[in-house]
């Protein structure tokens, strides 16, 4: 107890004695006040929960997902051994959600690791050069930007062939421009301070400025933009798998799931919506922490 | 020889049709050790003269020379180590991400010192803060400790030249004054030699030897601050101006 108190303190501290104590301290004070969020908390514990799930997935499903039986097709919920009931081929339907979270968790960590950092890259670089870069560089964002989302995956997919890392790619490509944006929009703003113009007056250069002093000022906002486009992304994910062209059958991919359950709506209604509900509970936790972390990581806010 | 050296200096913004001239054949000379102030009134090209000198307004022409030495138009990494600036705004010349630290050590680093933590620690003790804001981020400091660091982050190269713009201005009254004769102790501490901008008069008299009157972009008088103190201004600008601030 009294060890966690001191730990606690020096947390706390008002004066840290290493570069390492200040940054913890301040890890510490965000979880501190990430955690007063009640919304947020609830949006984290969600997201927590589909990892474990994800990981544990092998232990926890009650049967395999992959296993048919027919004489059992379409159970109802709550049949017995089929807590959500079994799908049009007699698949266990939690069974195929847990494996499902997988596929989700990799689209979402896919896109949410090319998509922005892509946009970060060219939004800087863009914003910070200006001239002729920056219409080169958002002239091909607004090409991308003209472009429905989906119709462009769509022609990505068909040319490099169905497949779920086809989908993360085509999901990528379409999902980049707008980050972009925001990070020249932000780059605009940052550039002309007071305080980039100290950190030139000490002869840094442009790679220095852009990845030191420009880069920690657009996360924060990229961070919760990601989040709260996360939940645009597992749907237009599912839209694919709606469509055939992202996971391919047998594979429990959630939009493939109700793109399955879709022919038996009316009689069967819980095949296609016990995914749709799965999806709903993640995009809605994607949207919760995202709002969190925008009154966390907006760095006007500090006290 | 005369530290700084403006001859002629034109500043302009914009292109063609849109170009302001902010600056217009302005010319003066600073003696090493001296302090030297410029004021006006808002819009008056006071800034622009720093901003010029540092390189942070691209557009101008006229011949400055810093130590005797001609400044390029693409400044080498020596003229930072002789040149450093305060900004005007404390609250807007600091990175709000980055530790009082952060800010100092990367100073150091950019000019290559080596022993950086001693230096950084020295650095604090000489503006007045110490030990215990090392770690802090610029939201957690009052607007006066910010100055403080912006000014440690100045001295960090160890300049000889201190262009001064507004140091003051944002900061309330009783801090105005600590900033001050903080920046009195460290000129004659490291033998430095001031341009500061102002537009409060009793600034300039308190800390400058020399003053240059501007308006609307054009040195009107140059003075000292003998003539200033005993009102005795020749331009009817400059002279309405002293009326103003009495």
């Amino acid at each position: 107890m009294s060890d966690t108190q001191t730990l606690r303190q020096w947390l706390l501290s008002e004066t840290p004695t290493s570069r390492r104590h200040a940054k913890l301290s301040a890890l510490y004070q965000g979880w501190l006040s990430l955690r007063a969020n009640t919304m947020a908390m609830i949006g984290l514990s969600i997201l927590v929960a589909l990892v474990l799930v994800a990981i544990t997935a092998p232990i926890i499903s009650p049967h395999d997902p992959f296993t048919q039986d027919l004489s059992n097709r379409l159970a109802p919920l709550g049949a017995e051994g089929h807590l959500f009931g079994t799908d049009s081929l007699g698949r266990d339907i939690l069974s195929r959600l847990f494996y499902g979270a997988r596929i989700t968790l990799y689209i979402v960590a896919l896109v949410a690791l090319i998509a922005p950092i892509a946009g970060l890259l060219i939004g800087t670089v863009s914003g910070y050069i200006g001239g002729i870069t920056d219409t080169i560089l958002m002239r091909i964002t607004d090409i991308f930007l003209a472009f429905p989302r989906l119709v462009l995956a769509l022609a990505f997919v068909a040319a490099l062939g169905a497949g779920i890392e086809n989908a993360v790619l085509a999901i990528s490509l379409t999902a980049w421009p707008p980050y972009a944006r925001i990070a020249r929009a932000e780059t605009l703003t940052i550039r002309s301070s007071d305080f980039i113009s100290a950190i030139k007056l000490q002869g840094a250069g442009p790679i220095r400025i852009i990845t030191k002093h420009i880069w920690p000022l657009c996360i924060s906002s990229l961070i919760v933009r990601v989040t709260l486009d996360m939940a645009g992304i597992i749907l237009a994910a599912a839209g694919l798998g709606f469509l055939g062209l992202g996971a391919q059958p047998p594979s429990p991919e959630w939009g493939a799931m109700i793109s399955e359950g879709r022919r038996f709506i009316l009689d069967y209604w819980w095949v296609a919506t016990v995914p749709g509900l799965a999806i709903f509970t993640v995009s809605l936790a994607f949207n919760l922490l995202g709002d969190g972390l925008r009154d966390l990581l907006d760095p006007k806010a500090g006290e | 020889m005369s530290m700084l050296s403006v001859k002629n200096l034109n500043v302009w913004f914009g292109k063609h049709s849109s170009r302001v001239d902010a600056v217009k054949s302005a010319s003066f000379e600073v003696e090493r050790g001296q302090s030297f102030g410029l004021v006006g009134e808002s819009g008056s090209g006071k800034s622009t003269i720093l901003r010029a000198i540092t390189g942070l307004a691209p557009n101008w022409s006229g011949a400055l020379s810093v130590d005797g030495e001609a400044i390029e138009k693409k400044r080498q990494k020596a003229f930072y180590k002789t040149v450093q600036m305060v900004f005007q705004d404390p609250y807007a010349s600091l990175h709000p991400r980055h530790s009082v630290d952060q800010v100092l050590s990367e100073t150091l680093h950019l000019h290559g010192f080596t022993n950086i933590d001693a230096r950084v620690v020295k650095l604090l003790d000489d503006v007045g803060l110490g030990q215990k804001f090392r770690f802090r981020y610029p939201h957690q400091l009052s607007g006066g400790q910010r100055q403080r660091v912006a000014i440690a982050r100045a001295l960090a190269p160890d300049p000889t030249l201190l262009l001064l713009d507004e140091p003051t201005s944002a900061l309330d009254v009783s801090v105005q004054a600590e900033i001050l004769n903080l920046l009195a102790d460290m000129r004659e501490e490291h033998g430095l030699t001031y341009l500061m901008v102002s537009h409060d008069l009793s600034v300039v008299a308190h800390m400058c030897d020399n003053l240059a009157v501007m308006r609307n972009g054009e040195i009107v008088e140059i003075l000292d601050v003998e003539a200033l103190r005993s009102m005795q201004a020749t331009h009817p600008y400059s002279q309405h101006l002293l009326q103003a601030s009495v």
